[in-house]
Formats: structure tokens, sequence, C-alpha cells
């Protein structure tokens, strides 16, 4: 069966050219995506992810605000009824340089199932989703 | 010449139109009261007699109505998210005429459905999901309602996935079952517009005969639609033209009521500057909303609730008690005319506060966002602000003395982030010809947009803020 993605770039964040990349990457790789463009906020995520019986929440952050942007975004989930529900997040989703390993875990530790750094390309986050919703 | 009757069954007044289709022309218009309490067709057959009084016997090669006679039509939505199925399924009721009593969202729980028992809407919406989306919560409220008390008829207009399942499980309840497309098929994609026809079909079918209009169908060829839906195709008309005609392009339509305040704008409402981005569900060309809680008398209580006292003190320059005790007054006393300078200047305090409030119920708003990038903005709903013509209906505002101190206050007393008009001119519906000519836009269109031009058509006023 189809798998359902619901993607954004979160926050106040207005980078649309690899939200576009990513649509059309997941698409042509067979998943139903539902994108919600630039500038979403976790509300939107949540309440697109509810309607449509999302499988995954793809989130992008391009400007350097993603953590605070993210945080709490999996206890939303957790309260909306969407519990379990496979998080990604992606992008340059710190401010500064920081050693890539440390942002991970702190994403991790917020609830991502996934995260990104830059230059991932497409075909990573499809791998990622492909073993993660083999068995769901 | 060829005759065509056009009738509106209101909740007060049977308002009757004769047009000549071949002119064309208005031959004549009369109202009686609305009796629908005793006969239907008693009322309608006073305001022929009247009507031929003035133009002489008529033969009439068809005779159409719309009515909102009884409550006019009274609906419940359910859909899954507030903003987005839920919103969807209002704005498809909103879009056929109805009112719309209660919007539930999510699961319904054992209080919705007590309030749902006491409600008996006229019709229930059922939506939720995007296709293909969510299932599980359009099935659960489909086996709740299929047990609800009660015979009226329960449209399902979800997720398609889910669909045949919630007609199976209606079925075993004893509420008639119509289905319609989802009004949401994707994510942040209405399509109202055929759940909104299968709605006008239930209301033919079966609405007319339940409320007891059923009576007047001898005299007539059918009452096919409720009057807002027929305002709204006429504005629509007006707006955009025929094929080989053109409209008058963005246009809004206010009717002030006493139970009610309607809004209609004909427009896209698009972001007028590329630092906008559109947040939430886009919105119909056509929208309607009504203020179920705004109305000049039944509702006046509500004027008050939604603006404070102190507001509609400060605009009819009397003191809080005394507005307080004519709003009491207004409610409890839905006949109550003003009687001097004192109670209109009040009058004209509500009406300003009715239309002001419902114009920003209707209209989108515009925020700024600071961005990295730089400052943004972020529009919800439909950005009115450049539209510049307002169509105005409905007695309390036909009639106002001041209507156009009324638009310009109601426009003035706008939030900064609302995208209602600055400014705008003034047509009128004197002679009621908009439900009328909703009759006529789908078959003799031409001759609906002729006449409104030449009678609505002139600005009579321009109110700017």
């Amino acid at each position: 069966m189809q798998k359902t993605l619901v993607l954004g770039v979160i926050g106040a964040d207005v980078h649309a050219v690899g939200n576009q990349i990513l649509n059309y990457a997941f698409t042509d790789a067979g998943f139903h995506v539902v994108n919600l463009g630039v500038m979403v906020s976790q509300e939107e995520f949540i309440e697109a992810a509810i309607e449509s019986a999302a499988d995954a929440i793809i989130v992008s952050s391009l400007y350097g605000h993603g953590e605070l942007d993210c945080q709490g975004l999996r206890d939303k989930c957790d309260e909306a009824g969407l519990k379990g529900i496979l998080l990604y997040v992606g992008g340059n989703i710190v401010v500064g340089k920081q050693p890539f390993e440390e942002v991970r875990q702190r994403f991790l530790d917020m609830g991502f199932d996934r995260v990104f750094g830059p230059g991932t390309p497409p075909e990573a986050g499809i791998a990622a989703l492909r073993e993660d919703l083999a068995d769901r | 010449m060829r005759a065509i009757l056009l009738i509106d069954f209101g909740s007060t007044y049977t308002k009757l139109t004769a047009v000549d289709l071949s002119a064309p022309r208005v031959l004549g218009s009369a109202q009686a009261f609305t009796t629908v309490a005793s006969d239907i067709s008693l009322g309608l057959e006073q305001a022929l007699a009247r009507l031929e009084a003035a133009t002489g016997h008529i033969q009439y090669e068809a005779r159409l109505a719309c009515s909102s006679a009884a409550g006019g039509l009274n609906m419940v939505a359910c859909g899954l998210v507030p903003g987005l199925t839920s919103k969807a399924a209002r704005l498809a009721a909103f879009g056929a005429g109805a009112k719309v009593i209660r919007t539930f969202a999510y699961q319904l729980t054992d209080e919705d459905m007590a309030q749902l028992a006491r409600i008996q809407p006229d019709i229930l919406l059922l939506c939720g999901g995007i296709d293909g989306g969510n299932s599980e919560v359009i099935l659960h409220n489909a086996a709740r309602i299929a047990s609800a008390p009660g015979d009226y008829p329960v449209l399902v207009a979800g997720n398609r996935a889910a669909q045949a399942e919630c007609v199976r499980l209606l079925e075993q309840g004893s509420h008639p079952v119509y289905t319609a497309p989802n009004v949401m098929p994707e994510m942040n994609t209405l399509n109202i517009e055929p759940a909104a026809e299968v709605i006008r079909q239930i209301f033919l079918k079966r609405i007319i005969l339940a409320k007891g209009l059923g009576r007047a169908q001898r005299l007539l060829d059918g009452i096919l639609m409720p009057t807002p839906a027929a305002v709204l195709k006429a504005l629509r008309l007006l707006s955009k033209g025929t094929g080989d005609e053109a409209g008058l392009g963005d246009l809004i339509g206010v009717d002030l009521g006493g139970a009610t305040t309607d809004i209609y704008s004909i427009a896209r409402g698009e972001p007028a500057s590329p630092t906008t981005i559109m947040r939430g569900l886009p919105e119909p060309l056509a929208k309607r909303t009504v203020e179920g809680d705004l109305g000049m008398r039944y509702n006046a209580l509500g004027i008050q609730e939604a603006v404070g006292a102190a507001a509609l003190a400060q605009l009819s320059g009397q003191d809080e008690d005394a507005v307080q005790a004519y709003v009491v007054h207004c409610d409890s006393q839905p006949e109550t005319l003003p009687g001097d300078e004192t109670q209109r200047q009040m009058d004209r305090a509500l009406a300003i506060s009715a239309v002001g409030t419902a114009l920003a119920r209707h209209a989108g708003t515009l925020e700024r966002v600071y961005t990295p990038m730089g400052p943004m903005h972020e529009q919800r709903g439909k950005d009115l602000s450049q539209v510049r013509q307002v169509v105005v209906t409905g007695g309390a505002l036909v009639y106002a003395m001041d209507l156009q101190q009324i638009m310009e206050q109601a426009l003035r007393r706008q939030e900064a982030t609302a995208l209602t008009p600055r400014q705008a001119g003034l047509m009128v519906d004197r002679g009621y010809i908009l439900s009328a000519m909703g009759l006529l836009a789908d078959t003799h269109g031409a001759v609906a947009l002729r006449l409104m031009k030449d009678i609505i058509g002139r600005e009579e006023a321009y109110a700017a803020v």
C-alpha cells in the first residue's frame, strides 16, 4: 500500500527550492506526498498528518532556527493521537558550525526518528523511509 | 411577452417579482405575509392578487420559487480537524444556502450526540479525511449517527476510501443516506460544489415537504433552492457576467437581517504581494458566511456580546444602561421599530457592529512575520481589501437613512490585520430582486444580468475609511 508523507519547511523559513526537490523525489519514489510548502507551523504538520493518516512527517529547515522550531513537535504529535508517527528532520537545522553527531543526538532526544545533515541527497531519505516503513 | 413569475418565501414576507423575459424588464412586484403556520399558499395567493391588481392578469410560462421560510435550511456539519475538513464542511453548507447550527470536529462524543438529538437539523453533512487519508474518525461518527434519534437525511462527503462503509453503517439507522464527492479530496484543496448541489437536491426532494411548504407546489413549478443559495447565484452572475456580457468584477454582498447577518464575496482574494504567503485552507471564489449570533432583533443580544455594550454606547452616543435596556427589549420583542431618534441611533450602532463583525469574520487576515530573509506576511482566508463594490440587501440596511455612514463605520472599525475593503461603492437591492435573479441565473442568465445591472448596478454612495 502507498505510504503517505507530510512534507514542509518549518517555522519562518521560506526556502522553497529544496522543498520542491524533495516533493519531486519522494513522489517519484512512489510515496503519496502531502506538501505543505514553506513557513509551516507545527500545528499545520500535525493537522495535515491527521487528515491524511500520514505514515511520516518530514521536516525541513534551512535557516538555522530549526532547533527552536522543532522543540515539542513529538509531544504535540503524541497529544494529537499520532502516536509513533515517523518524524524526520533535515537541512541546516542548527546555528553555526557544530559537530553533526551532537546535533543529531539533540534532535533524536527531541523525539525525531532520523536526522539528516546538510547536503544529504534525497535518495538517502528515500532509503531510510523504505527501511523504516517496511514493517508498518 | 414571455412572462415568468419568481417567488421568494421569506421568513416574514412572500415576495413576488414578475419578469418579462423578452424585453427584458420587471413587470411588477408585490408581497404579502408568509403564512407557513396555516397554509403557505394563502400568503402566495394574496401576494398574487396584489400583483395582478397592479399588472393585470398575466399568463406565466413558469413560476419558480426559493424559500427561507419555516426557519430556512438548518444544518450540522461534521469533520475531522477544525481548520480543515470541518471548515470545508461548513463552507459547503453555507454555499448551499444553509445556516450551520453546529459544527463538530474529531470523534462525536456523548455530549455531542446529546446536542445533536436536541438540534434535529434538516440535514447533517458528514465529512472527514482527505481521499485515502484518515477513515477511523468518519467511520466512528457514521456509526454513532446511525443510532442517533431522528429521520433527518445524512450526506456523506468525506474520505472516498471510507464512503461505502459509512453508507453501510448509516443505512442500519433511521436516516436517509446521500453521498457526494469529498469536500476536501486533497490537503488544502476544496471541492464543495458537488456537495452543495446534493444539499440542494435534498432540499428540493425532502425539506420542502417536511416544512409544510409542499402545499404551494400546485401554484408553481418548484421551490428550487434556499433563498441564500439564490442570492449567491445572483451575485456570482453579477460579478462574473455571462459568456457574452461582462460582469461588474469582484464584489461583496451584505445582508443584515433580524436574525442573522450574511456576507457574500465573489473574489479570488489572492495575496496582493509576492512577500505574502498563504496559510490554511484556500477559500472558494463564491463564498458565503452566516453569522447566526448577529441580527438586528432576534440576535441583538448576540451583537452586544460580540462587540460589548461600551462600543454600542460609544457608537450611539447613549449611556451603557440605555443601550443594554434597548438590546434586551429588541431581543425579546423582535417586532420593535425604533420609536425616536435615540432608538434610531442605537439601531444604527447595532447595524454598524453587526456588519463590521460579520465582515471581519468573513474576510481573511494578514499578519507580519519577521524572518531571517526580512519581513514577510502570512495571509489566512481571502484578501478583500481591494474589492471596491458592495451590494447591500435586507431591510435593515436597504431602508437605513444613513447607509453610507453605517458602512463607513463598519469598514473603519476593523483591526489593522483585517483584509476588509477600506473603501467601496455601495449598490442597494431596493426591489429585493437578488433572490429572483438567482432563480433565473441558470436558465436565463443574460436576462438576469441585464436586469441586475439596470436596477441594482448604480452606485448610490461611496464609503471610504
